[in-house]
């Protein structure tokens, strides 16, 4: 974690590499945990919803980050999500006009953005402290440390459970799908194996940069 | 009656909304160490879950139907569940202090409960014409998530003493007790009812 802080100044390239892979905001931090089991059966899915969530968090990020000395310090988390509700609605409106099928298999989730841990998180700790480049800059990492997070676990589902990656098949026809995978089991079953996956290969970094 | 009787049972069981659809994980895998604090989190949950249902169908219907402005609906729901969380909590400080006591923590915490504005929006986009049926199911749903979080605790308080691996010790671990969780629940899918 190379977060260098000068003179209050963050460097971009730092919240950019947090976002994205120190300070994974769902493999690390672990939060947003129902989007990423919900809309994870398949990669398309996963790609719509991590746009989608990454749209919300540029702009929310930019705004809170405009106005966080004007909120009253009493009543910010009722601005922010009265901030992130707009953008959301702003998204499901665009995603309902221009991807109808996308917007209909993400159904209830989309307006489920609102409550979304991540966004709370980002706004509460890095938009409302910080100016807004930098803000922005993080709500864009953060936005695709969560697309990357969703993809590995929706692309596991998806060989898994379908056999296909992105609508292709990469199996023969023998091949016999676990359509277990695409159930809710399989996306408990594969973000907890992810998250084992990250928490061994960080144990095993930090052993190394120790000795 | 049947009707009633098969909507709880969808509700609680077959579609039950921290194993099947995959709403109030969060809460579902923050507040599920012990299982007393588990009960409490469940209770709040459905008397949150139940009162807004109420009053956000009856916006939905008799103000944001009418008037076309249904594209706000996100904005507004969010807004009536955060303010009646408020008034709930006043509420209760006031006339019910030993409920207070046994939620009041809790409250606070369901503003962002995707289960909560998960189930007014499901309301809100069902064919239900009588008030009586999505509050019905809201209650029930709640009732299922208590069930849920409930059991879960029970596994995570055993799953303490058990010799786990490293990487997979704390939230991995529980998220595969939740996949076996699941798993039983989705047994329920093959549920007939006769009515």
């Amino acid at each position: 974690m190379k977060t260098t802080v000068k003179k209050n100044k963050v460097s971009l390239i730092g919240v950019l590499l947090d976002g994205i892979v120190f300070k994974n905001p769902v493999l690390i931090q672990l939060l947003g945990m129902c989007p990423i089991l919900a809309t994870s059966t398949s990669l398309e899915n996963a790609f719509g919803m991590g746009v989608a969530v990454t749209f919300v968090l540029f702009f929310s990020n930019i705004i809170i980050s405009l106005l966080r000395k004007i909120i009253p310090e009493k009543i910010r988390i009722a601005a922010y999500i009265i901030i992130i509700a707009g953008f959301v609605s702003v998204i499901d409106m665009i995603l309902k006009a221009y991807l109808p099928s996308l917007s209909s298999s993400l159904g209830v989730f989309i307006p489920l953005i609102v409550v979304n841990c991540i966004i709370f998180a980002r706004a509460e700790s890095f938009a409302s402290k910080n100016g807004v480049i930098p803000s922005a800059v993080d709500g864009i990492a953060c936005g695709i440390g969560f697309t990357i997070a969703l993809s590995i676990v929706s692309a596991i589902r998806e060989i898994l459970g379908n056999g296909t990656i992105l609508g292709f098949h990469i199996f023969g026809e023998s091949f016999q799908p676990a359509t277990m995978m695409l159930l809710p089991f399989g996306g408990f079953l594969t973000l907890g194996f992810v998250i084992a996956l990250v928490q061994f290969v960080t144990d095993k970094i930090g052993k190394g940069g120790n000795k | 009656m049947g009707t009633i009787i098969s909507i709880c049972f969808a509700a609680i069981l077959t579609e039950n909304f921290v194993l099947s659809k995959f709403m109030g994980i969060c809460a579902f895998l923050g507040v599920s160490k012990k299982t007393d604090t588990s009960i409490g989190m469940g209770m709040a949950v459905t008397f949150v879950m139940t009162i807004s249902t109420l009053v956000t169908w009856l916006i939905n219907r008799y103000i944001l139907v009418p008037f076309d402005f249904v594209y706000l609906r996100t904005i507004v729901f969010i807004l009536v569940i955060a303010c009646l969380v408020q008034l709930i909590e006043m509420f209760l400080r006031k006339c019910v202090p030993s409920l207070y006591k046994a939620l009041g923590i809790y409250l606070p915490l369901i503003t962002t409960n995707c289960a909560v504005l998960g189930v007014t929006i499901l309301m809100a986009d069902s064919d239900y014409t009588n008030i009586l049926y999505p509050v019905i199911y809201a209650f029930a749903a709640g009732l299922g998530f208590t069930l849920a979080i409930v059991l879960f605790s029970g596994i995570r308080e055993k799953l303490k003493f058990c010799d786990i691996p490293k990487p997979f010790r704390g939230f991995p671990i529980a998220l595969i007790a939740a996949a076996l969780l699941a798993m039983a629940f989705s047994g329920f899918q093959g549920l007939n009812l006769p009515f």
